[in-house]
């Protein structure tokens, strides 16, 4: 008998397959990103992804679970996939190990495993990353058409195992500061705003390259939203935050803060409001809850964007809003049928 | 047409009634033995009036109900009663119940029909009627119908405004509500007009889901040739819109509080085939006997039945032919049915569906994997809980948590489970949470029990003591007062006063006398048996004066 007890019908719908469709829907984002900055974002995709599967069956083998149906809700996949997409991609094959390893053994498997983390893992990496090795965690690569070299493959792929460049080829010949970086710099030698953006690394709406990601990670997640498999409530609160907050600065001072779509489709703020920031075990179930907390995730993005040490503020933002979660489920209970109108 | 409302949540399972509607409803031909429950009903079961051997008539009465909610029992068909005992009976226990075995003689001689005139009895006695008919509700709750059209406490008359008929039939497989509708049509709006007289009620709305249009046209049809002005609603298919109080939200924007009745908010709700059988009752004569059951699933001739209560379940699945694959049944509906625990045990008026299984229309789900709180359980469920939570608080045992985070106002519907990605079998622990709750409960008044008896003992013994000490001096004074009365002596005030003290201790005595008899006597030196049966005397008197005090909790039709 395969049930005894009601229901005895479920919805084919498994925690594997909703994984996948996140998985499904990154790839608009990671073809943007091979056609703007060249295949070795791939590459460290398939390391994250290994060095994710690898750590997680270890430690589902310490924990003593059972390790195949673990490693078949594809979570795990998920976590390397997110932090490759966070780190420069043309980074040394260590970094992306060292972070990947860190997400599962530590904030995933440290926690209780899959359905505990009390923080996104993946940003949690990030995190760890950026603070220990923040010279590798800037070199990141020029967009296509922009760089004073262009590697090849072959060459990408030496320098991020081997470290060696060509002959003649300086490590800032072919990285740049991102965008958002740029802008921080130049904004603190008091150059007026238009005068920056003019720079060839800025596009249409942001960075030359990086916006089209963004585009990429748009449709992903809209995708999501139509598969019913995110809801409207995270990136819509995140998103609004951000633009009316980037909205509020730039009416005011237009010489000093850039519009709110620059914010939009610079850094993270895309993957975020639909990959990261909706994390369903790190964010509130709630719905006024998850309203709640991507608004102050992107409060917080803005206000270390605009005003912190670091170029992107999504990683933070996302895990001091993960610690703030418990508490704004128990205040944003829903009320109850037949409780509607009296206390809960 | 009025509005309709919605409420939160809801689930679309796969449906799988039209396999079950393509034929007529069959009536089973009669079987060869019936076996009929006394507790048919919820509550308490009715007591047997026959004995092995008696020949019965069909209807007639062989148990009587007894106590508060408690309902008749009949003989479905004329025969002998060949054994009055127990009997495994279709409860998910599986544990025996008491039930009378009747051999048909396959004359179906019935007992003298005697119809009634509602409109021109007291309301008390249609009730009575009701009840001595085994009226109750066929939605599968099995309650007694006469305690839900009852004035309400505090009340002298009924001050129902709307009562609904529940024909939303909501959930997959079943479909003998839909045939009953599509079939008698008439029988069910008259039924609907009869308990509308009864409540006093202003409105009826007929609430069907508009996945049975064939229903609703029939019903529509029967509401203009009886010339009611009742509405016949066709609502969204959305499971669970057949729970009671989900239903009334729809039909009437109304939600029943948490705690309370639907007749709080001046609401009453029936099934259609409990509308039905109160047609039968008051027109024809004719009490309880037999109800429409779907069998379907695994079975080459999915169809509905009119069955004979006490009809062995393996009798009516012969007649449907199981397919070879076939490895059990369900009975109710898939969301919230049981397996049977055998196919030896009778049909009764809570069954309402079999679905024989097999490992194609019910494959195993997918293994177990933590929940990852993503809120699907949340978005379906019907009544606003947050089920992640009652599931993290009942599988931390947290039970003071489940509670506060309202788990006595979870239904049981099965849509949170349903829509699991992680197919965690939710519902479970909240039927383990509550069913822990409960019995602590009822630990924690018998421990209170306990403590009262034996301190009233302690009282006792210390009130005995001090009055044989009474007692003692008493009668020590009184003999140093006669010493003097013997030597011929007048009576003098200490006579006057060792009078007084006799009336005292005379008063005293026949106090006691009086506690003496007010205690339960003789309870020292008892059997277990004997015991267990004052317990559960006790129980059920406490059960009783619980029910008269409070209204009862009508489940959901």
């Amino acid at each position: 008998m395969a049930a005894f007890f009601s229901p005895f019908l479920s919805k084919p719908d498994t925690v594997s397959r909703i994984m996948l469709q996140v998985l499904l829907a990154l790839l608009p984002g990671i073809a943007m990103y091979v056609w703007y900055f060249g295949p070795a974002i791939l590459v460290s995709i398939s390391l994250a992804s290994i060095t994710a599967l690898g750590t997680e069956a270890l430690m589902l083998k310490l924990r003593d679970r059972p390790v195949a149906p673990f490693l078949k809700d594809h979570s795990a996949l998920l976590t390397g996939w997110l932090l490759a997409l966070s780190i420069p991609p043309l980074a040394p094959w260590w970094l992306v190990v060292v972070g990947t390893a860190f997400c599962i053994v530590v904030a995933k498997h440290l926690y209780g495993g899959l359905g505990n983390n009390l923080f996104n893992p993946a940003m949690v990496g990030f995190a760890v990353l950026i603070i220990s090795f923040p010279a590798q965690m800037t070199q990141w690569i020029s967009p296509h058409g922009l760089g004073q070299i262009e590697l090849t493959f072959a060459d990408q792929l030496r320098y991020m195992f081997l470290g060696i460049l060509p002959p003649n080829v300086t490590l800032d010949a072919i990285t740049m500061a991102t965008p958002l970086d740029t802008l921080k710099t130049h904004l603190h030698l008091d150059e007026p705003i238009r005068q920056i953006l003019d720079m060839p690394i800025y596009g249409r709406l942001a960075g030359q390259g990086s916006e089209m990601v963004s585009w990429g990670f748009l449709a992903g997640g809209l995708y999501l939203m139509a598969r019913r498999i995110i809801s409207w409530h995270i990136p819509l609160a995140y998103l609004g935050t951000i633009f009316a907050m980037a909205g509020i600065f730039h009416l005011a001072d237009p010489a000093h803060y850039v519009t709110p779509l620059f914010h939009w489709f610079s850094g993270a703020a895309m993957l975020g409001a639909f990959f990261i920031l909706t994390d369903p075990v790190s964010s509130p179930t709630t719905h006024h809850g998850k309203l709640i907390f991507a608004a102050g995730a992107g409060l917080i993005t803005y206000l270390i964007r605009a005003f912190g040490g670091f170029p992107d503020g999504t990683a933070f933002a996302t895990l001091l809003m993960n610690i703030c979660v418990p508490l704004i489920v128990l205040y944003t209970q829903p009320k109850i049928f037949g409780r509607k109108g009296r206390k809960p | 047409m009025s509005a309709l409302f919605k409420f939160h949540g809801g689930v679309h399972p796969p449906t799988h009634k039209t396999e079950s509607t393509a034929t007529p409803i069959t009536r089973l031909p009669l079987p060869a033995r019936l076996v009929v429950p006394f507790r048919q009903h919820a509550g308490d079961a009715a007591i047997p009036i026959v004995k092995p051997g008696d020949h019965v008539l069909k209807g007639q009465l062989i148990g009587e109900p007894q106590g508060f909610v408690s309902s008749a029992v009949h003989a479905p068909t004329s025969g002998v009663i060949e054994f009055i005992g127990p009997h495994p009976v279709a409860h998910p226990s599986g544990l025996p119940d008491i039930c009378a075995v009747l051999i048909p003689d396959g004359k179906e001689s019935w007992i003298e029909k005697v119809s009634v005139d509602y409109r021109n009895t007291p309301i008390a006695g249609l009730r009575e009627h009701l009840r001595m008919a085994g009226i109750v509700g066929l939605g599968g709750a099995v309650f007694p119908s006469d305690i839900k059209l009852r004035p309400l406490r505090g009340h002298s008359i009924q001050n129902i405004e709307v009562l609904i008929l529940n024909g939303a039939e909501c959930e997959p497989y079943i479909t003998c509500d839909d045939m009953l509708m599509r079939e008698r049509a008439a029988e069910v709006v008259r039924g609907g007009e009869i308990l509308r007289f009864m409540l006093g009620a202003g409105k009826v709305l007929i609430g069907i889901e508009d996945n049975k249009p064939e229903a609703i046209a029939a019903m529509r049809a029967a509401v203009q040739a009886e010339g009611l002005p009742f509405e016949v609603a066709e609502i969204p298919t959305l499971y669970p819109s057949g729970s009671a109080k989900q239903l009334i939200r729809v039909l009437t924007g109304r939600e029943v509080p948490s705690g309370e009745l639907p007749t709080d908010i001046g609401v009453q709700s029936f099934n259609v085939a409990t509308a039905y059988s109160v047609a039968r009752c008051f027109e024809q004569g004719e009490p309880m006997l037999s109800r429409i059951v779907t069998v379907t699933g695994n079975v080459t001739q999915p169809r509905n039945y009119e069955v004979l209560l006490g009809t062995p379940i393996a009798d009516l699945l012969a007649h449907s032919e199981p397919k070879t694959d076939t490895r059990g049944y369900l009975m109710g509906g898939p969301m919230m049915g049981t397996p049977l625990p055998s196919t030896d045990v009778p049909l009764v008026k809570a069954s309402n569906c079999f679905i024989a299984m097999s490992d194609a229309l019910f494959p195993a789900p997918p293994a177990t994997l933590p929940c990852i709180r993503c809120g699907r359980c949340a978005d379906a469920c019907p009544a606003d809980l947050q089920p992640m939570d009652l599931y993290w608080f009942a599988r931390a045992k947290d039970f003071g948590k489940t509670q506060s985070y309202h788990l006595f106002d979870c239904i049981e519907c099965g849509a949170c489970a349903y829509v699991c990605p992680s197919h965690i079998p939710l519902v479970q622990y909240y039927r383990f949470a509550k069913s822990e709750i409960r019995a602590r409960e009822q630990d924690k008044l018998s421990a209170d029990r306990a403590r009262e008896r034996h301190e009233y003992r302690e009282f006792r013994m210390e009130r005995e003591k001090r009055e044989k000490e009474e007692k003692l001096r008493a009668k020590e004074r009184a003999a140093q007062a006669t010493k003097p009365a013997a030597t011929g002596e007048v009576p003098t005030a200490s006579d006057a006063a060792a009078e007084a003290q006799r009336k005292i201790q005379d008063a005293l005595a026949q106090a006691k006398a009086q506690a003496a008899e007010a205690q339960p006597r003789n309870t020292e030196n008892l059997t277990p048996e004997q015991l267990a049966e004052i317990a559960e005397i006790e129980a059920r008197r406490a059960r009783i004066r619980e029910l008269a005090k409070s209204d009862v909790e009508a489940p959901k039709e």
